[in-house]
């Protein structure tokens, strides 16, 4: 037991922050009339953890990871990165959108030095950019443009350009939701093993229940909008884990029943 | 091995094709090229058969040149085997000199021939000939002088209509105090100005620049306006979250992305300053080319009038070609996504 987590953390040095959300609501003004979509949210992520946030579409997940990222103000509650408070976006928390959004007038290596180059670091970190796209095994597409890539290449030019400012926590939303069946089993495959090296924490907004059982340590599922947490589920099982393993099944019928979908099974 | 079998059929194609009628193939290849050289014997003999009815002293070189041009079409195209870039240039161009050939000759014969279009309105080319060699330094200062207020005036216009335009996109409190200025004054056609311009500028060219540079800035403003205001969110939203500060968020997003949409209103703000060039000088400016249709119009010297058309329509389409080759250049990666 010891040694095990001994070999752990010598391979990966603690690299994700912790996260805490404290009673969260947020809501949105359309026409004057304020649509809550968050009520009461608090969740605390340790540090290297997989949380999937699992929930019917629409609920305000991606809500939710838009103010982890900094990009907007909650209503009320807080929200921390290892007790630092969350106001802007930093690097150290970076988001993969669903969309690549990938700049067409960038080629494949400027798309990924992005992050750096914003930071005013670029030139002297040129070598981050051929590992993160070494990473993702794109290394001999470094001077195509995004047009010329395919669905899940381009993905995954959005997550070298993610992971090339090495950041604490990684937001994933829905990143795999548009890739066909089989790229989308590949690059799962490819986040967790990059999780497992890497070691940041991961927060991955999903529908799929497979996919959050199959990714992550900890399940957390969502009510309808306004989105409160419904349950918080431990996923205790080795990776790389099997779609049929009968453990992540039956945890996934009982996801589904807190879903509302209990009829068809 | 069946993976060959295309490779194998394409070796196979090559004799195919050469088996096919002899005189065929050799009009497909050369037909073209032997009729300009004939159309060009044709214009040469127009200018050499027939008398003038008037007095040109280029008429006797100028078919002779047709001749050489003849010459040159001819064995370009028979020896299209051993020229390489240049015989493939010419045989793709071979059509176009059929036409101008033959559109010289008709043009030389109703002219200088027989006069069936009144003469001194419709002057032959070798009056235009004789105009581009005894009035060339006149010529060349009309050229350099409306290059000159041109370039300046453009160049003007161009940097202050893109720097308002993405002032406007970038903040919502420049946009409240400019758009409604531009939407008043923007419509106003350049030339309405002129009276106004010619007597409170110090000098006809400070006044024609700024015209120059209104007809070009409102199209540039307003493009570039729209094209930043067109930016996708997600694409900012990918920069802050990379830690992309405000002044990379213009440079580095806003201005790219809207730059397709800049080139448009540099298209249009170079027609549109064109005509304004051209009016100026005609009215006040005492050089240009525009000024030189003025003078020649005053002296009955249509020859120099067609002379100075050709010029500028060769100024104009030379400096919208250059404008398309700096966007090809600055937009490749545009190629695959849009139909150019």
């Amino acid at each position: 037991m010891v040694a095990t987590a001994l070999a752990e953390a010598v391979m990966h040095p603690a690299a994700g922050a912790a996260l805490d959300i404290e009673q969260v609501s947020h809501a949105f003004d359309i026409d004057g009339t304020e649509l809550p979509v968050l009520s009461d949210v608090s969740i605390s992520v340790e540090p290297g953890e997989f949380v999937a946030l699992l929930g019917p579409s629409g609920c305000g997940k991606s809500t939710l990871l838009r103010l982890v990222a900094g990009l907007d103000k909650p209503k009320a509650g807080r929200l921390r990165e290892d007790e630092a408070r969350i106001r802007n976006p930093h690097p150290s928390r970076v988001v993969v959108f669903q969309d690549p959004t990938l700049f067409p007038w960038r080629s494949v290596w400027d798309n990924v030095a992005l992050g750096l180059e914003a930071q005013g670091i670029l030139k002297s970190q040129r070598h981050r950019v051929d590992a993160a796209l070494d990473l993702v095994g794109l290394s001999s597409f470094r001077n195509a443009y995004p047009h010329q890539l395919s669905g899940g290449m381009a993905q995954r030019v959005a997550l070298a350009r993610a992971l090339v400012n090495d950041p604490k926590i990684l937001i994933l939303d829905e990143p795999l939701g548009k890739l066909d069946s089989l790229t989308r089993i590949t690059m799962q495959a490819e986040l967790v093993s990059l999780w497992q090296r890497k070691g940041f924490t991961t927060l991955l907004v999903t529908h799929d229940a497979e996919e959050a059982l199959v990714l992550a340590n900890r399940v957390i599922v969502f009510s309808e909008r306004p989105a409160r947490v419904k349950a918080d589920i431990r996923v205790d099982r080795p990776y790389p884990r099997h779609r049929g393993d009968p453990y992540l099944a039956d945890l996934r019928r009982q996801i589904l029943g807190l879903l509302g979908l209990d009829a068809t099974w | 091995m069946s993976t060959y079998s295309l490779s194998d059929g394409l070796a196979s194609g090559a004799p195919r094709s050469s088996r096919a009628p002899l005189l065929a193939t050799w009009i497909r290849d050369s037909g073209a090229g032997v009729l300009a050289s004939i159309a060009w014997i044709a214009f040469g003999l127009s200018c050499l058969w027939w008398a003038d009815v008037g007095d040109w002293s280029r008429t006797h070189s100028l078919g002779i040149a047709a001749f050489v041009i003849a010459a040159i079409a001819l064995f370009g195209t028979v020896g299209a085997d051993y020229l390489g870039a240049a015989g493939q240039a010419l045989h793709k161009r071979a059509p176009w000199l059929v036409a101008l050939g033959a559109f010289l000759t008709v043009w030389e014969v109703a002219t200088a021939k027989f006069a069936w279009l009144p003469l001194p309105f419709f002057p032959p080319p070798q009056a235009i000939i004789d105009v581009y060699t005894d009035d060339l330094p006149k010529l060349l200062d009309s050229v350099f002088a409306s290059i000159k207020l041109q370039l300046g005036g453009y160049l003007i216009g161009v940097a202050i209509g893109f720097l308002t335009g993405v002032s406007i996109g970038w903040s919502r409190a420049v946009g409240y105090w400019v758009h409604p200025v531009l939407r008043f004054i923007g419509p106003l056609p350049a030339t309405a100005w002129l009276p106004i311009a010619f007597f409170t500028f110090p000098s006809s060219w400070s006044a024609s620049t700024f015209l120059i540079a209104l007809a070009t800035g409102f199209p540039v403003t307003v493009l570039t306006w729209s094209g930043v205001a067109s930016v996708s969110n997600a694409y900012y939203d990918v920069a802050r979250t990379l830690g992309a500060k405000p002044s990379f968020l213009v440079l580095k997003v806003a201005i790219p992305a809207a730059l397709p949409h800049v080139f448009v209103g540099l298209f249009m703000g170079l027609g549109s300053s064109f005509a304004v060039l051209v009016v100026a000088e005609m009215i006040g400016v005492k050089a240009g080319l525009g000024w030189y249709l003025q003078w020649a119009q005053g002296w009955a010297a249509y020859a120099n009038m067609y002379a100075a058309l050709i010029v500028m329509s060769l100024l104009c389409s030379g400096a919208i070609t250059l404008l398309f080759s700096i966007r090809d250049r600055l937009l490749v990666w545009q190629k695959g996504t849009v139909k150019w």
